[in-house]
């Protein structure tokens, strides 16, 4: 590193001139009167000379290559669609306000209910992001969690290759890629990450369940416990009576919450042992009697919980301080087969309608929907919702995890015959159980209802629950009547309504641009 | 990290104050400063705009007719739409990123109503958040902008909102409202105006008197500044003398007391360069080193301003330029003007609370002369310069005097900006060592230039453990240069990073003693070559 040939400036180095320049010409041995001067000529001179003189450094270890990716390009006006959707951060200095929160910005259309439609349609239609816009989408991804399936999918091995350089996206390393290949290295299993011998069980129990359960077997007994818990959930996929050797064996484990997780992976195993043990109980504590009104549920609630009924995931004590014997009765009934009451007493309308004494009524409801929901039991839901409209109270939750068991056209008709009853009051669990985007149906009950809250003077931010879902899943064809609705309203409803239409009228303009790609020419 | 190493070379000698006044003016083609101020009156290039006929091409919008005889008036200054713009180039008129934003989500069907355009100037109605929807007009040719709404930005999201439907063609077919015309006829009567005007005043040029007492004013300037530039040099000698190892502990404090001193000596540049060097000192390891660079640097331009009459006169507008003394957009285009094909090759917007200032780089296709322009707005307020990255422009410029001329003026534009040929879609690039070159060749005209616009052939953008570097990878020593932090945010690099994915890429940017700042990367994205704007 030679530095310099040239020497007619003088035979001073730089390093001189910078040990002069710290200590000060004055204190040289001969201090000359233009010292000083001299010195900062020199200094300008060497200083030029070494801007001037600059060469590239070598270059660290070459960077890995991303991986192609052959989906195809979104068309153009889809990938500016989502650049403007996409929040800015950092880059600009100084404009804030242009961090996405477009939330209030008056009647302009809601881009934050937009992005995770915009990404789910793009990722269905097989398209991969651009590569400019990847980093923007991870970051939004990063904030917001509920995107982050599509977006990972979308970013594709551009996002895992960036992921692996910065920190900040680390999480896409941890969710899974949308692929059925599984890797080949069974290695990953003994070696991977946590996440990444995830993401191989799952893949794998899609593709050979029996695999799975097996390779899950030869490390089963040295896992940490939260990570057994996970893995068992990872089982929930594919889960058959095969399984069923695997997961009695578990009721015995160490740690409570994979005892409970196994217990109630065998209750929606109709045929399991449990399942069977479960059906012993719940026939002792509820049956049929015949009075001198007709017949009845008569209910005696356990008196104790044996270790049996722990081992078969039982607390022995109610964890919310209800009382023990109400509490069991319930955890019983909720893991016991629904067809057991088919058999005993018939289908599930007739159980529903037998009277029962008030102190249980309401716990059998509950402990029924429970086993309905865990079982995916459609007839037993449907009575259960049915039964609702008859007066019984359900909280909304729970009726809205009962719909999900229902096929999706019947959710809406229901939810739709549940709005023109009883209004938007309860209705936000409802309505987000129902299929995006709404049929002619429940969209028109929908916007009924909003039209008489609106008009009774209701506050609308009362109802930005119910008003979020409608600019996510009311049709497109709503925004004409939207427009009407505000022509008559209050200026807050009026904005509200505009801006609902707005939404609406961009999201079927963003989902046009996102057409299916051309058919790949060989 | 890859460190830039020194060599030596065969360097620039008028910079040596010593020699300076010995040495022969080596660019003996330039003129005085007096010269710059009174010759040439600014000509208006009618000969070489096309006839207004051009303007009713077939393609042109709806009514085109009855606004004919408008587009006589404003082609004078305006140019013809050959083609309309791609929505980048809209985007790129917007004032901030929110007003991006905006515009395009402004930019669908439902809000609007009454929409037209003719071959000149759109129109519509925008339904806002109150009763009576917004008026929105649109003349192409400045481009100007009005709109009843009361944002303060300008041009308002829904002017660009208009011109992004009307890039998309679907600008709608009503016929001009008297509200738009109205508006339309006064702009171009004013602009006519104002053409009779500088066309009356021009041959006669600035009047005596008028040029008399700027010429005063000057002199008077130019004995403060020099007064200034001596007591700057004093102080920088004193420093040195008494030595620099205490600037740590001395902190911001004095250098800002000198530099308060040179801004009422009329020197802003002094000033600026005399409050950097109070951070020297605090910037890490290495600080004599760049502290006796920066006092070298400083020393020379203020005993160089001293000798600024006996200087060759490009390196005299240097150093008048460095101290502080501006010279007028009008003046510079009164000098000599460059006619070519410019490439737009990027763009960077700076906030602070006062301003909006807006660079942008473009070379010459067949000169191959780099310019860099300059746009100012209030904030909220676009620069009204506004060029979209990757297009050709083709126009004149004005370059500002100096020894190294790069900033320019843009003088008379001759059609829209066009998209290259798609050969030429990528700039041709140099590699690292050629681009280091082109700095230090540069820093022998101006050896005060931070850093110099390059274009790097193929390098790959690199996250290393001690920062980032831009890699070539080509040839049997892979070299790399550090990217300069302070005008590249993360954001930015991992963009670069991310349109790479490892591959090499062509990149714009700044190439200084301090590393590399990228501003454009050219890339593939599928089968189409994209330009990235690296965000700052």
């Amino acid at each position: 590193m030679t530095r310099t040939q040239n020497r007619d400036s003088g035979s001073t180095t730089w390093p001189d001139l910078v040990t002069t320049a710290l200590l000060g010409t004055d204190r040289r041995p001969v201090p000359a009167a233009e010292a000083a001067q001299q010195l900062l000529d020199q200094a300008a001179l060497h200083a030029v000379e070494r801007r001037a003189g600059l060469r590239p450094g070598s270059a660290t270890e070459p960077i890995a290559l991303a991986p192609d990716d052959p989906r195809p390009a979104l068309p153009e006006s889809a990938r500016r669609r989502l650049a403007m959707l996409l929040p800015e951060r950092g880059g600009s200095r100084g404009d804030s306000s242009g961090s996405g929160s477009a939330g209030g910005s008056g009647n302009l259309a809601n881009i934050n209910e937009l992005l995770p439609q915009y990404l789910a349609a793009a990722c269905a239609r097989g398209y991969r992001a651009p590569s400019a816009l990847v980093p923007p989408l991870l970051d939004a991804a990063r904030a917001r969690s509920e995107l982050r399936g599509d977006a990972v999918a979308l970013a594709g091995p551009l996002g895992h290759w960036l992921a692996e350089r910065n920190p900040d996206w680390r999480y896409v390393l941890r969710t899974p890629l949308r692929t059925d290949a599984v890797s080949a290295d069974e290695r990953l299993w003994q070696e991977g990450l946590f996440a990444e011998r995830v993401t191989h069980l799952t893949r794998l129990r899609r593709r050979d369940p029996a695999g799975a359960r097996e390779l899950l077997c030869t490390t089963w007994a040295t896992e940490r416990a939260e990570d057994r818990l996970l893995f068992l959930d990872a089982l929930q996929e594919g889960l058959s009576l095969d399984d069923e050797p695997f997961l009695e064996s578990a009721l015995s484990d160490r740690a409570k919450n994979v005892r409970l997780t196994a217990a109630e992976l065998l209750s929606t195993l109709p045929g399991s042992a449990l399942a069977l043990r479960m059906a012993d109980r719940a026939r002792a504590a509820v049956s049929l009697t015949t009075t001198a009104d007709g017949p009845r549920l008569t209910v005696h609630p356990p008196t104790s919980c044996d270790a049996a009924a722990q081992r078969d995931g039982v607390a022995a004590s109610s964890p919310t301080g209800r009382a023990d014997r109400a509490f069991w009765l319930s955890e019983i009934l909720a893991a016991t087969p629904l067809n057991v009451w088919v058999r005993e007493i018939g289908p599930p309308t007739e159980v529903l309608a037998l009277p029962v004494s008030d102190t249980w009524a309401q716990e059998l409801r509950d402990a029924w929907s429970r086993a309905a929901v865990r079982q995916n039991d459609r007839a037993w839901a449907r009575a259960l919702l049915a039964s609702r409209r008859g007066g019984g109270e359900m909280a909304a939750g729970s009726a809205a995890k009962l719909l999900a068991v229902l096929p999706p056209e019947e959710r809406a008709r229901w939810t739709a015959d549940f709005l023109g009853r009883y209004g938007l009051g309860d209705a936000f669990q409802l309505l987000v159980a129902c299929p995006a985007p709404w049929p002619e149906t429940l969209g028109s009950e929908v916007l009924r209802a909003l039209a008489r809250v609106a008009e009774k003077g209701g506050y609308p931010w009362s109802h930005s629950g119910v008003l979020g879902v409608a600019e996510r899943a009311l049709a497109p064809d709503a925004a004409a009547e939207l427009d009407a609705l505000a022509d008559g309203a209050t200026p807050a409803w009026a904005e509200i309504f505009t801006r609902l239409a707005a939404t609406l009228r961009l999201r079927a303009t963003m989902l046009a641009e996102l057409a299916p790609p051309p058919p790949p020419t060989a | 990290m890859a460190q830039l190493r020194t060599r030596g070379i065969q360097w620039w000698r008028h910079v040596r104050t010593e020699s300076v006044s010995r040495s022969r003016p080596r660019h003996a083609r330039g003129r005085r400063l007096h010269d710059l101020l009174c010759t040439r009156p600014l000509t208006i290039r009618t000969d070489l705009v096309p006839p207004a006929v051009s303007v009713a091409e077939p393609g042109a919008g709806p009514g085109a007719g009855p606004s004919a005889d408008r587009i006589v008036g404003a082609s004078v200054y305006g140019r013809p739409m050959e083609d309309r713009w791609t929505p980048e180039h809209v985007l790129s008129l917007a004032p901030d990123a929110p007003s991006r934003k905006a515009a395009t989500k402004l930019s669908t069907p439902a809000p609007w109503s009454a929409t037209g355009a003719d071959s000149v100037s759109l129109w519509g109605e925008c339904k806002g958040s109150g009763s009576t929807p917004y008026r929105t007009v649109v003349d192409l040719t400045g481009p100007a902008y009005h709109c009843s709404c009361p944002s303060r930005k300008f041009p308002c999201k829904h002017a660009l909102a208009l011109l992004l439907r009307w890039s998309g063609r679907e600008e709608g077919e009503a016929p001009i409202p008297d509200w738009a015309g109205a508006w339309l006829e006064a702009r171009s009567a004013k602009s006519e105006q104002r053409a009779e005007r500088e066309a009356d005043a021009s041959p006669a040029g600035p009047d005596a008197a008028a040029l008399l007492a700027a010429e005063r004013r000057l002199t008077r300037r130019s004995a403060r500044v020099a007064a200034g530039a001596a007591e700057l040099e004093a102080r920088l000698a004193d420093q040195v003398r008494a030595g620099l190892a205490d600037a740590p502990t001395q902190g911001y404090g004095p250098w800002g007391d000198v530099a308060a001193r040179m801004v009422d000596a009329q020197a802003p540049g002094l000033a600026s360069r005399a409050r950097e060097l109070g951070s020297v000192s605090a910037s890490g390891p290495g600080w004599p080193s760049r502290l006796l660079e920066e006092y070298g640097l400083l020393h020379l331009l203020a005993s160089g301003y001293r000798r600024v009459d006996s200087l060759p006169e490009a390196l005299a507008a240097t150093v008048r330029a460095r101290v502080g003394f501006t010279v007028d957009a009008a003046d510079v285009l009164r000098g000599p003007l460059v006619r070519d094909r410019w490439l737009v090759l990027g763009g960077r917007e700076s906030v602070d609370e006062k301003l909006t200032t807006r660079r942008i780089w473009l070379r010459g296709s067949d000169s191959g002369r780099d310019a860099l322009l300059l746009g100012f707005g209030r904030p909220g307020v676009a620069p009204e310069l506004s060029l979209p990255t990757g297009l050709l422009l083709d126009a004149e410029l004005a370059f500002h005097p100096g020894a190294r001329p790069l900033r320019a003026v843009l003088g008379t534009r001759f059609g829209a900006p066009m998209a290259p040929p798609e050969a030429q879609a990528v700039p041709p690039g140099l590699r690292l060592d050629a681009a280091l070159d082109a700095y230090g060749q540069a820093l022998g005209d101006d050896p005060w230039l931070e850093s110099w616009p390059v274009v790097l052939h193929r390098v790959v953008p690199t996250p290393t453990d001690l920062g980032w570097e831009l890699a070539d990878l080509a040839g049997p020593e892979p070299t790399a240069i550090p990217v300069d932090r302070r005008g590249t945010s993360d954001t930015g690099l991992w963009r670069l990073a991310a349109v790479s994915g490892g591959r090499p890429l062509t990149v714009f940017g700044e190439c200084g003693h301090r590393g590399f700042t990228p501003i454009t990367a050219w890339y593939q994205d599928g089968s189409r070559i994209c330009t990235l704007g690296v965000p700052s």
